[in-house]
């Protein structure tokens, strides 16, 4: 397998990794770059437990290879709270009991960050849609609504 | 309940949410140390053969593979349930299911210990396979377990309480049904992985488990360290409901791989591998036959189950008499058998996933009860209220109710929901069905004989007024840390978030024996609510001595002890920590929980004990398409008696994942096979519901203030699942007129009652018949007094 130089900017900053053409971006986010807050779930793209935010759009960072990711604009739950600040999907998240095992929510939020910057009022079909893509084992996916309802309605106030 | 509590029954966040959220809780894969080596399973693709001859000379070859084991390194054998010893860490000899780990190499990086598992030769000699039931009990198959050929019967159990010929005699009505429910697994989100370190004679384990203390046991006997020689420490994990209540392959292998190799070993499995790795839900054939008054009473019930167990024991023992234990918790049947056989098949083993071996009879009964009730002209909320037990009494088999809300459950669900207003009104393709269930805050016993307690906490208190409460509970996610943090705060007049909990750590914390059977807040939490007890007779004895007043005169709260109805009296929580330890030294103060002893005189009679049990009643109300048979589960009323909610959010997320996982049970998910070969070993194909397929949920907490839990409570992790199953098999019946008599109902199950329906027939799909099966001579049990007559 080649060996490639790229740069993968995430949450703000430049990492410069050797990587085999064939390593995901999960991988290199778990492995090279010890953000463990990225999950493993399936390996096939059915769990969304890997999903990070690429551009702004929520990405698969299983099934994306890492050089494909080179110079774009990765964000991940380590880079979601504003230093200090956490996101107020994290505020509701906790608040509202979204996480039980806790497994899924870093991907969840993110998945939740990129519905509110596209649509600040979401209804809860329209919630329903973006997040169909991440898998919760334990919540029933109740609360987790609740919380990206609540947390939308701080944004907007 | 009028109880004036400051803490409990709040809707306070986990206090390890912030972890969560932000990323930063580290589960055992996000561990790492250095040096540390990737284990990797080679893994049969047999069902069942013997292995010949295993070479592993090449992998060995391979630069960077450093360590390589067989089941020649693993001569003793484990199973969680001492009397099911029948597990190797890897196989010896002969592999019994595809998937089964045979040889395991430790090395630099993943891609060079797969190449290395690549490069191991087994020859493998092919043996015929027993894959189902009927198989099993055949007689003709090589058997599992032994030699020779024969029936691959594991266990077989056959008990009588009370006559039950002579209460088919008082009956005017009798009726016999056969159901099936299709076996399906636990998939949590994260997949089982251990990482093991072995420096200076002691090993270490991490693992992704729910029962730290039962997999130190295990790795004692197998590894034969002594036990303290070994730490098992239970890391947050990713969700089991069951699934990681084993000791698994994993966690042997990564612990001897590191002894060999001398370096740490981590072993994360692929979700194909958990789905080979199993436990799950069995697979039930059941039949039931029951005796009932005209006006619903139940005078005799007659139960007969057939579990497929897969190829070993693991919890099956128990899993067996579960079918059968529990039916008499939410119903008085005053005569009442029970048959049961679990037999091997060449499949991952099953085992206990959440409700643990009583949902799959709870399914059968709940729609028995309904189809009885057409039968005699009753609704199916009269056929349950005239039936239901009352609270502090004996059942028929000998177990202890006490708390008990059954009926202000059923009349909850059914007055939201406008159940009866709706049931067989709703336009075609629309109903509404009814269920209930119950189940145990805990198991009475623990999985080995000992009379020790079956949970201890130790709180220490530094001189700074921190707390910390020592408890070995895993956290699966259900919250068990915040509930200990809870119960110790509201005795000590301090806030959950104030208090630190170290759990799991089999160095550091006191036994509990693990996040199973939903024992942890009636155990752990009584255990908790002791030591903090003492904690609070400490300081209260110093700052009474201070303040000279009475003891009993003195208030903990807002984290302050002062005199009640003195302000301006109070001293604050440190202050009151340090006048305790200055009188009296150190202030680190232990409780323990033992269950009362409750077994009947019975063999058998350690499974369904509980010192109390939780009671739930759903409402389900579901929209079916006649035409592609597509059902979708509109809206779910659950109320459940959970004695006292030791906290409300965290509560409510327990029933509303429930409400989930019986949605995914009812309508899609099955672990099946294709003779021996799985299906789909993953979670393309493992179809589970979606944000999409989540109703709306209506959730009712009703607190009957249990008088042995811990304030009251009691369990709210496993019972609300029980009566989502049936309700929305009686739903579909309401909507369509069908019975499907087993689950998962897919929609090509549907389709095929309505032309059976459409050609004049009873509009039914199920099986039709249990095998022909020689059931052991009952044993005979008189019923106890308070039994119903």
């Amino acid at each position: 397998m080649s060996d490639h130089v790229i740069t993968l900017v995430v949450n703000g900053r430049d990492h410069r990794l050797v990587v085999d053409a064939n390593r995901t971006l999960l991988q290199a986010l778990r492995e090279n770059l010890d953000l463990t807050g990225t999950k493993h779930g399936c390996d096939l793209g059915e769990c969304g437990a890997c999903t990070v935010l690429v551009d702004g759009k929520p990405t698969l960072s299983c099934l994306t290879l890492a050089v494909a990711a080179a110079g774009r604009t990765i964000t991940t739950v380590e880079g979601l709270a504003d230093g200090d600040r956490p996101d107020s999907l994290q505020v509701a998240f906790a608040e509202l009991g979204a996480a039980q095992c806790g497994y899924c929510t870093p991907a969840m939020l993110l998945s939740a960050r990129a519905l509110l910057d596209v649509d600040p009022d979401p209804d809860p079909d329209e919630i329903n849609q973006a997040l169909a893509g991440n898998l919760c084992r334990c919540t029933g996916y109740v609360k987790i609504r609740e919380a990206v309802q609540l947390a939308a309605a701080r944004d907007r106030a | 309940m009028g109880h004036d509590y400051a803490v409990v029954g709040g809707r306070l966040p986990r206090i390890d949410a912030d972890g969560q959220v932000s990323g930063r809780t580290r589960y055992t894969d996000d561990l790492k140390m250095p040096g540390m080596l990737v284990g990797k399973q080679l893994r049969s693709i047999h069902a069942h053969a013997r292995i010949t001859n295993i070479d592993t000379s090449r992998a060995r070859a391979l630069p960077g593979v450093k360590a390589v084991l067989t089941g020649e390194d693993f001569p003793i054998t484990y199973g969680i349930l001492p009397v099911s010893q029948d597990e190797n860490a890897l196989a010896l000899g002969r592999v019994r299911h595809v998937g089964e780990p045979v040889a395991a190499v430790a090395a630099v990086d993943a891609e060079t210990a797969e190449a290395a598992l690549a490069l191991i030769d087994v020859t493998y000699e092919p043996l015929d396979e027993t894959v189902t039931i009927e198989g099993a009990l055949s007689g003709d198959h090589t058997r599992l377990h032994g030699e020779g050929t024969g029936t691959n019967v594991h266990r077989a159990a056959a008990l009588e309480f009370g006559n039950v010929e002579e209460g088919f005699a008082l009956a005017d009505h009798i009726r016999e049904d056969v159901f099936f429910f299709g076996g399906n697994t636990h998939a949590a989100l994260e997949t089982h992985s251990a990482m093991a370190a072995f420096e200076n004679g002691r090993l270490t384990v991490w693992s992704s488990t729910q029962v730290p203390h039962y997999v130190h046991r295990a790795l004692e006997k197998v590894l034969e360290l002594p036990a303290g020689r070994i730490r098992v420490i239970a890391v947050p994990t990713g969700g089991g409901f069951g699934g990681k209540t084993d000791p698994f392959s994993h966690e042997f292998v990564a612990a001897k791989l590191a002894m060999v190799s001398g370096s740490p070993v981590k072993i994360t499995l692929t979700r194909e591998e958990v789905f080979y790795a199993h436990r799950g839900r069995h697979p039930v054939l059941m039949w039931v036959k029951t005796g009932f008054r005209s006006d619903g009473r139940i005078t005799s019930m007659a139960f007969r189950t057939f579990l497929d167990g897969g190829a070993y024991g693991s919890y099956g023992l128990a899993s067996l008499y579960y079918t059968g234990a529990l039916q008499t918790t939410t119903y008085k049947i005053p005569n009442y058998r029970f048959e049961g056989v679990r037999v091997f098949t060449n499949k991952p083993a099953c085992g206990p996933k959440r409700g643990h071996g009583t949902p799959q009879p709870r399914f059968a009964l709940e729609c028995h009860l309904d189809k009885a009730a057409d039968d005699l002209g009753l609704d199916p909320v009269s056929i349950r209220l005239v039936n239901s037990v009352e609270p502090n009494s004996m059942t028929v088999n000998h177990l202890r109710i006490t708390s008990c809300a059954l009926d202000a459950c059923i009349e909850k669900v059914v007055a939201e929901s406008e159940f009866s207003a709706k049931r067989g009104r709703l336009p075609r393709g629309r109903g509404v069905g009814l269920a209930v269930g119950a189940y145990m805050s805990g198991a009475g016993l623990p999985i080995y004989w000992n009379d020790m307690p079956q949970s201890e906490v130790t709180i220490k208190v530094d001189r700074g007024g921190g707390v910390t409460v020592y408890s070995m509970a895993a956290d699966v996610g259900q919250g068990s840390t915040t509930m200990l943090a809870t119960v110790v705060a509201e005795r000590l007049g301090l806030a959950p978030s104030d208090l630190a909990v170290v759990t799991g750590d089999t160095d550091l914390t006191p036994v509990d024996l693990g996040s199973y059977s939903s024992r942890v807040t009636f155990m752990a939490g009584n255990a908790a609510l002791e030591a903090a007890t003492k904690v609070r007779d400490r300081v209260v004895e110093a700052v009474a001595d201070k303040l000279e007043a009475l003891p009993e005169d003195l208030v903990l709260s807002d984290g302050t002890v002062g005199v009640r109805g003195a302000p301006g009296s109070e001293v604050t929580w440190p202050e009151a920590v340090r006048l305790a330890i200055a009188a009296k030294g150190p202030l680190a103060e232990s409780g323990s929980y033992r269950a009362p002893k409750l077994a009947g005189p019975y063999k058998g009679a350690g499974v369904g004990i509980s010192p109390a049990y939780s009671y739930t009643a759903c409402v389900a109300e579901v929209t079916c398409d006649a035409d592609t048979g597509l059902v979708e589960v509109d809206r779910v009323w659950v109320a459940h008696d959970i004695g006292q909610a030791i906290n409300a959010l965290l509560s409510e997320g327990q029933v509303e994942g429930s409400i989930y996982m019986g949605i995914g049970e009812v309508l899609f998910e099955e672990q099946a096979f294709r003779d021996a070969l799985h299906r789909g070993p993953s979670l393309l194909e493992y179809k589970m519901p979606t944000f999409l397929e989540m109703p709306a949920v209506d959730t009712y907490l009703i607190e009957s203030d249990d008088p042995e839990g811990p304030f009251g409570a009691k369990e709210v992790g496993q019972g609300p699942l029980l009566p989502v199953i049936p309700a929305v098999v009686n739903a579909i019946h309401d909507a369509l007129g069908i019975r499907i008599d087993e689950v998962p109902i897919t929609p090509d199950k549907i389709v095929s009652a309505l032309r059976d329906q459409n050609r004049g027939g009873e509009g039914r799909v199920g099986p039709t018949g249990i095998p022909e099966f020689e059931f052991p001579p009952l044993q005979r049990v008189e019923p106890p007094q308070g039994a119903p007559r």
